[in-house]
């Protein structure tokens, strides 16, 4: 770093902002990824059917797909509150 | 049988016609027949980096239609042997590249030649589709920035899983990354994402690192491939990376910022 450059402020640089930003965003997309297309519209008319019966937050439904040879697990995670009627 | 290498981003603008122009001439010069095809249809842009945009009167759609030969529509580059354009069409019907009529040109072209390079347009709509689907290797063309990158690693999630390769349950489609528009004094200064950086990320093999440079913009304006400007920084990191491309080992160059001396580093910025 310059003489300059020592005197300006020292907050955090972009690009390691970015890196950071980048590295969730892609996690996260690539979880989703690889899932059948009918995944998004399943886990909502899943929400919407629980929500009959007791009422649940709208990430109540979690679901995640694996795979494992030829074979896909669809693992699905539904968390109902802990006092309902 | 030729090897089909597609050159993808999803992001537009980030230099994929600018690299197929050069990895086709690079390949070209090291001996290969080579064709440069763009599938930008309606938004043809190949023809005038390659400098030949005078010699188009055939196009990809004319001999998907029967309107025309393949030989007809192959435009032989003046400069380098062995080096032939298909130009895309500019019809704005953007179901004329059908799945069949590809197919069949791709088909054509790999008894021809020893390497066919797809020029993808930016997106991923049919024509970016198309272009990745005969894939036997992909150049990932990634700017160093977030939206670049994160387009790139959807681009490489539809590779994997929409190729014919990955279709036909074949060996995935070789990814190869090739970081453009490179600074690596922003990089130094903490202003831009590191090619370590880009390279954690998106975990694919680095092809090369085309620093920013003027030289782009020049031969662009002139109808030549960069890669053809041999005394320019962006036309030797493209040579580069043809040579690793085909196999050689070459150290990277062009990423590290020239030393100053010791006034430079008093008072520069």
């Amino acid at each position: 770093m310059n003489l300059l450059g020592y005197f300006r402020s020292q907050r955090k640089k972009s690009a390691s902002v970015a890196k950071e930003r980048l590295q969730i965003l892609v996690a996260r997309e690539r979880a989703q990824r690889g899932g059948p297309d009918y995944l998004p519209a399943l886990q909502e008319e899943l929400l919407q059917v629980i929500r009959k019966y007791v009422e649940v937050d709208q990430d109540a439904v979690q679901m995640h797909v694996d795979r494992e040879g030829d074979c896909e697990i669809l693992e699905l995670n539904i968390t109902l509150p802990e006092h309902h009627q | 049988m030729a090897k089909t290498v597609v050159v993808t981003s999803g992001k537009g603008g980030v230099g994929k016609t600018t690299t197929s122009a050069a990895l086709a001439t690079g390949l070209a010069r090291q001996g290969h027949r080579t064709a440069v095809v763009d599938f930008d249809v309606g938004l043809r842009n190949l023809d005038l980096v390659m400098g030949c945009e005078r010699r188009v009167v055939y196009d990809f759609v004319n001999v998907i239609n029967g309107d025309a030969t393949l030989n007809q529509a192959l435009i032989r580059d003046k400069r380098v042997e062995g080096l032939y354009v298909l130009a895309a069409s500019q019809t704005r019907d953007k179901d004329a590249l059908t799945q069949d009529g590809v197919e069949r040109v791709m088909t054509e072209l790999s008894e021809q030649f020893d390497y066919v390079i797809c020029d993808s347009p930016a997106g991923i709509e049919r024509g970016a589709l198309m272009a990745m689907y005969h894939a036997d290797d992909a150049i990932v063309v990634t700017n160093p920035e977030v939206s670049s990158v994160r387009d790139s690693d959807r681009v490489l999630g539809i590779l994997a899983s929409k190729s014919r390769r990955a279709e036909q349950g074949d060996e995935p489609v070789r990814e190869h990354l090739l970081l453009t528009r490179y600074s690596p004094e922003r990089v130094n200064k903490g202003e831009m994402l590191s090619l370590e950086d880009v390279g954690e990320i998106l975990a694919i093999d680095l092809l090369g690192v085309i620093p920013e440079s003027q030289a782009v913009l020049n031969a662009s304006n002139a109808g030549v491939p960069v890669i053809l400007e041999s005394e320019s920084d962006a036309g030797q990191a493209y040579d580069d990376a043809v040579a690793r491309f085909l196999g050689e080992q070459r150290p990277l160059r062009f990423t590290d910022v020239p030393r100053k001396g010791f006034f430079g580093r008093l008072f520069g910025s």
